[in-house]
This record gives structure tokens, C-alpha cells and sequence, in this order.
């Protein structure tokens, strides 16, 4: 008997896009074919479609009991290994043995009807996830009690607030006891007590030896979760190793200086990010002493008063350093509708020489509308920082102004004595 | 954890639809979830409706009282001896069974894209739902029939020992039928207008309106290669002793059979791109 849980060889997909399978009617097809001789004529004219490979030549094993993070940007290929993993999809070349029961989660609350109650939609999603009706009725409480809905248990779920919703599909699917877990971005939704939890149960999980998978764009959560992490990039597998240096390398790999959304979603967003200086240039090479001003655009398309904007600070391995907001000092945000400018300014002589990455949060009431994680990277020099004047070997990520004074030894008990 | 990884279950991941291939053992081993979406679909069905499941007995109800003016009163249209009420109602009850299943059932994979798309199950198992959950429509409107029959005093024979063959029947013409139009109109949506047509065509070529025996008797085997008209006359036959479909049953037994094995087949080899095409 093998102890690899999942053996991946030369997995990969490919999508068709373009006109042609788009939207298939016979009609299209009696169309496609009259137009086939003319589109030979154009090469790569319209009607020509593209194939693009979301996944291609991945190899690896998975060892019974790891838990790994798989990361990488926006299209890199994570969402489409796991739906291959899940059978959700089927590959097109390659192929894949997994050695024991699946679960996977990759939307909360898949199949919820809105028309039931949090109790009907229990079973249902349980049922879904592929737990029997018994398993499900034996831990109802505690799936109650976990997705604290209380006494709305026996109300239809279109009247939750999209947090008790969140909380409810998640309780039921915390509940799942495969031997293989494969989890997809599930931890940004909800809010932050509701995402510890999540952390702390997906912490279980992988304490029971199970075999996790688990997509995040929460460097955070993989380094505390994952014992090992896979970066996908453009498809390919371009490095498999220990979560510190495969999540360092991700995010020194991420576009440096400024962040700009790829499409306007309509939906709250953050739409760009740079980094300039007090002057309000672009800040190519801060060093210590400078104050560093990251400049925010948001569009908020709709009133929503009460929402915040903050930015995290992140090291170079992706482990928070601190974070801000709009809040913190009391600043209002606009309500909306519009696009604003948010400048947050991290004082001189914070950050300590370094690479640090930028993470962006745009929510409200505890809901995330949008997180950028990291938006954007930068390097701090040393330079003439009176915080290296010394040339004292400098330890940590940030400087604290703490005071400190030394004195020669007061004799604390003689001087209770005299 | 000294559990025999040896007896988990492994699962091959391959290229081509055949690796997701459905298995009766999967079917049976997700018979929870069939029960579960069935079970929802019923709760949800009637939903803020004001009748509720009153109206699986109005549809076929009115259609009775309509075909009872046009065909019975004004075409005259002979009804095996029966008053025609009941006459065209036991048709009407196992054909607007027909129809719904048919129709929510060619909708089913599209309309299940969000479920299909986010976790795996046997596929088949949403076209299996969406048949099984009008025949509690067809209980309730069966209610409406004994009453009617009980109303002109129409009294079953022993011939109504063949009525679950012939319900089943009905179920697995729906199924076969389901198979290949879910499946469809994932890749062609022309499938949602061809379909109401082919279902309106269909219920003038099925003895619902009339009785099969209209129809000359060398044109019969031609005629029972339509599997609902042994299903509608079976009805009848034994609910209300009119003649047995007879040899017709056999030859609609082999025709849903060949197009069960079919529709098992075509939607085994589409079922692994559902996800990919719509």
C-alpha cells in the first residue's frame, strides 16, 4: 500500500473559445459550416477559434495527511485543477488517482434554496455534499450551533443576511468527513470572527490527518494551514516546496509598484493602487526615512454608507505585519455612488529595510466587497535611516518608537527596609 | 489511523466522458440525494401559489371538461362505451404526467448548471429527479379520477392488477424521453422550442382524446410504437375495463427499452462536457 493520497501525471485542460462554441444552436452549425471555406481564407479572422490551455502538464504527488496550499494569481489554473480533482470537470489530457472519498467545497451553500428553511437546507446541502441523511441528522445541533442562526433555523433562508447564510453552508459543510478535502477560496466571504472560525476549523481538519487541497489567496491562511504549497502560474506548475519560500516566491513574483483592476465588475471595487511620495510623485525606491503614500481608487456604484477601506502590510513571506483603516482614526468614507481617492500614508522611519507586499480591503459591516491580496509589492532600503546608523543587524519588519532607559540597579528590597 | 487505505475507494481521473460514466452501484449509493432533490423540488414546486397542488388537478380537470365539449359533445367521438369524462380523464391523468416530466425534465441540467458546476454527483440523477417528482402530481390527480369514476358509477375490473405496469411504464417513457431532451439542451437550446411542439404533436398521436380502437387495425403495431399510447389505453383498460392493449404493450416494452438503452448511452458520453458547454 502507497501512502499518496493523489497522484496527478501530465494533467491538463483545454478551453475552446471564440465564436463557435459559444453559443451552440444548430443554427450556428448550419452557419459555421457554410462559412468554414471563407474562414480559410482569413486566417485568424473572426470566425477562427482559440484554444487556451487553463492546465497543462501538472505532476505531482500528494502524500496521505498533507495539507496543500495551492496558489497563484488571477487564470493561473488553480480553480481548474481543483474542478478536476472534484470530477466536476474532465481533463483532456493526462490523468489523475485519488485514493480515498472526496469532498469538495467550492462554494458555500451550493444548492441552497432560497424558498426553504435554514432546517430543509441542512439536509438538502448535506445530501449534496454527499453526507447521508442519518450522519446529517445526528449533527444538526451542532451544525446549528456553529452557524449561529439560532431561532431563523426554521425560517426560508431568502431572509438571512448574507453572513448567516454564509455561516449556515459553511456549518453544514465543516461537518464533511472525507478522507480528502479540496477547499476553494472559501474563507473570503463572511466576516472576520466568522473567518477564524473557519481557520480554526479547517486547523481540525488537517490535525485529523486528513488530506487537504486548498486554494487561497490568503497567504496568512496557507502559511498557517498548509504543509506544503504548490504555485501555479499561467497554468503550469512552476514550483512545489515548503509553504514559506513556494508563498515567497509567489508573492515576490506578484506586479510590483502600482495595482490596477483588470475589468470594472459594476460591484463595489478597488480599481487601482500606487504608491508616491509626500510630493505626490511616484515612489520608485522608498527607503526608511521616507513617508510612504499609497493612494487608493475605489468605486463604490451604489450608496452603501459604513464602508470602510483598509490596506494590509505584508512581509516578504506574506505574514502580516500590520493593518489600517479608514476607521481607525475616524476618517468617514463617502457613502456613494462614485469613485474616491483613499491615501493612507505609513509615517517615516515604520517599515525597516525590506520587501514588503500590499494587501487591499474594501468592506462593509463585516462583509468583504473586495480584497486584493497582495495588490502590489515594494522594497524598502536602508538608506541613510538614522534606524541603521548604528549598522546593528535589525531584526522584524516594522520600527517601534518604544522608550527605554538605563540606569545603574535600584536595590528594590533595600529600599522597602529603610 | 490504521485504517486498510487498500479498501478506500480509488478514483481514476482520465480524459473523455466515459471516466465520469455513471454506474447503477453510484446511482444507488446517491439514492439520498435523489430523494433529497425530488423532495425539494416538491417543497418548492408550489411555493407562493394561491390553489398550491390544486393545480395538478386543475390542468387535467379543464382539459377533461374541454375535450368532454369538443370531442365527446360536439365530434361525438366514441369512448369505448365509457361515459366520456371519465374516458378522456384516465387518459388525461397519465398524459399530463407525461407531459410535465417531459417538459421539467428537458430543462433539468440546465437549469441545475449552478449545482452541476460546483460539486460532482452522478449527473443522470437530475433528469431521474425531475421525472419522479411529478408523479406525486399523479397521485393527486389519480384522487380526481376515482372520485369521477365513483361519481358515474364506473367500477374497476380485476383487470386493475396491470395498472402499476403500465404507471411504470409511463415513468420509464418519461425517463427515456428525459434522457436524450436534458441532455440536448445543454448543447442545442433550440431543444426549449422544439420540445412544447413535439409534446402538443404527440398528444393527438396518443388515444387520450380518442380510443386506439379508431385506429385501423393493420396500422396498430405502427401505431404502439408509440409507448405512451399503450400507456393511456392501459390506463383505461384497467381502471375502467375497456379492451387491453394487448399486443401493443409488447411492442412499447421494447421500444422504451431500446430507447432507454440509447438515452443511458448518449447521455453517458455528453455528461462528462455538461459543465463545459453551458
Amino acid at each position: 500500500m502507497s501512502d499518496i493520497a493523489i497522484s496527478i501525471r501530465g494533467l491538463g485542460k483545454r478551453y475552446t473559445i471564440g465564436a463557435r462554441e459559444q453559443y451552440d444552436t444548430l443554427r450556428d452549425r448550419i452557419a459555421a459550416a457554410a462559412s468554414r471555406p471563407f474562414r480559410r481564407m482569413a486566417p485568424g479572422g473572426l470566425g477562427a477559434s482559440t484554444t487556451i490551455w487553463a492546465l497543462r502538464d501538472v505532476t505531482h504527488d500528494i502524500r496521505r495527511g498533507e495539507i496543500v496550499g495551492i496558489i497563484g494569481g488571477n487564470g493561473a489554473g488553480k480553480s481548474t485543477l481543483l474542478k478536476i480533482l472534484s470530477r466536476i470537470t474532465t481533463p483532456t489530457e493526462g490523468e489523475a488517482e485519488i485514493q480515498g472519498r472526496v469532498g469538495s467545497l467550492l462554494e458555500i451553500g451550493t444548492g441552497f434554496h432560497p424558498d426553504l428553511t435554514g432546517r430543509e437546507n441542512i439536509f438538502l446541502n448535506g445530501a449534496i455534499l454527499g453526507m447521508r441523511k442519518a450522519e446529517i441528522a445526528r449533527k444538526f445541533d451542532e451544525i446549528v450551533d456553529f452557524a449561529e442562526v439560532g431561532e431563523f433555523i426554521d425560517t426560508p433562508v431568502k431572509h438571512y443576511s448574507s453572513g448567516m447564510y454564509v455561516r449556515l453552508g459553511f456549518a453544514v459543510a465543516a461537518q464533511m468527513e472525507p478522507e480528502i478535502l479540496i477547499v476553494d477560496e472559501v474563507l473570503a466571504v463572511g466576516d472576520v470572527h466568522f473567518q477564524r472560525k473557519c481557520l480554526g476549523r479547517l486547523d481540525d481538519v488537517a490535525r485529523g490527518g486528513r488530506t487537504v487541497l486548498f486554494v487561497s489567496h490568503n497567504m496568512a491562511a496557507v502559511q498557517r494551514l498548509c504543509t506544503s504549497a504548490m504555485l501555479l502560474d499561467r497554468g503550469r506548475l512552476v514550483r512545489i516546496g515548503d509553504v514559506r519560500s513556494t508563498v515567497a516566491a509567489y508573492l515576490s513574483g506578484e506586479a510590483r509598484g502600482g495595482f490596477a483592476a483588470a475589468v470594472r465588475t459594476g460591484e463595489p471595487q478597488i480599481l487601482s493602487a500606487d504608491l508616491e511620495g509626500l510630493d505626490g510623485r511616484p515612489l520608485e525606491n522608498p527607503s526608511c526615512s521616507d513617508p510612504i503614500v499609497c493612494r487608493i481608487r475605489f468605486a463604490l456604484p451604489r450608496r452603501s454608507p459604513g464602508t470602510r477601506v483598509g490596506i494590509g502590510v505584508l512581509g516578504y513571506d506574506g505574514t502580516t505585519v500590520f493593518t489600517t483603516s479608514n476607521a481607525d482614526v475616524g476618517t468617514p468614507c463617502p457613502s456613494g455612488p462614485g469613485e474616491f481617492d483613499a491615501c493612507v500614508t505609513i509615517p517615516s522611519d515604520t517599515l525597516l529595510a525590506g520587501d514588503f507586499h500590499l494587501a487591499l480591503c474594501l468592506w462593509n459591516a463585516g462583509a468583504i466587497l473586495d480584497l486584493q491580496e497582495p495588490a502590489l509589492s515594494f522594497s524598502v532600503d536602508a538608506g541613510r535611516s538614522p534606524l541603521y546608523a548604528e549598522r546593528a543587524t535589525r531584526k522584524g519588519y516594522v520600527h517601534v518608537d518604544c522608550a527605554w532607559s538605563v540606569a545603574p540597579r535600584v536595590d528594590a528590597s533595600a529600599a522597602v527596609l529603610t | 489511523m490504521s485504517a486498510h487505505a487498500s479498501a478506500l475507494p480509488v478514483t481514476h481521473i482520465r480524459p473523455g466522458a466515459r471516466s465520469m460514466s455513471f454506474t447503477l452501484r453510484e446511482i444507488w449509493q446517491a439514492r439520498e440525494l435523489l430523494y433529497f432533490l425530488v423532495w425539494r423540488d416538491i417543497k418548492v414546486r408550489y411555493k407562493q401559489t394561491v390553489l398550491g397542488i390544486g393545480w395538478s388537478v386543475l390542468q387535467p380537470f379543464l382539459t377533461m371538461v374541454v375535450f368532454t365539449i369538443f370531442f365527446g359533445r360536439l365530434a361525438k367521438v366514441p369512448s369505448d362505451g365509457v361515459p366520456y369524462p371519465v374516458f378522456s380523464l384516465a387518459a388525461l391523468v397519465p398524459w399530463t404526467y407525461f407531459a410535465t416530466a417531459a417538459s421539467s425534465g428537458a430543462a433539468s441540467l440546465v437549469g441545475s448548471q449552478h449545482l452541476v458546476a460546483k460539486v460532482y454527483f452522478p449527473r443522470v440523477l437530475v433528469p431521474l429527479a425531475a421525472v419522479l417528482m411529478p408523479v406525486v402530481d399523479l397521485a393527486v390527480s389519480f384522487g380526481m379520477l376515482v372520485a369521477l369514476m365513483a361519481w358515474y358509477h364506473v367500477v374497476p375490473t380485476p383487470a386493475l392488477v396491470a395498472l402499476p405496469f403500465y404507471a411504470v411504464l409511463g415513468v420509464l417513457t418519461a425517463f427515456a424521453v428525459t434522457l436524450w431532451t436534458s441532455a440536448l439542451t445543454v448543447r442545442y437550446r433550440d431543444m426549449r422550442y422544439v420540445l412544447p411542439f413535439v409534446i402538443q404533436i404527440w398528444l393527438f398521436v396518443s388515444p387520450v382524446a380518442y380510443p386506439a380502437s379508431m385506429v385501423p387495425e393493420r396500422w396498430r403495431p405502427l401505431y404502439a410504437l408509440n409507448p405512451m399510447a399503450t400507456v393511456v389505453e392501459g390506463f383505461r383498460s384497467s381502471l375502467l375495463g375497456t379492451p387491453s392493449p394487448g399486443a401493443m404493450a409488447l411492442i412499447a416494452l421494447a421500444t422504451v427499452a431500446a430507447a432507454l438503452a440509447a438515452g443511458v448511452a448518449y447521455f453517458r458520453s455528453v455528461e462528462g462536457s455538461i459543465v463545459d458547454l453551458a
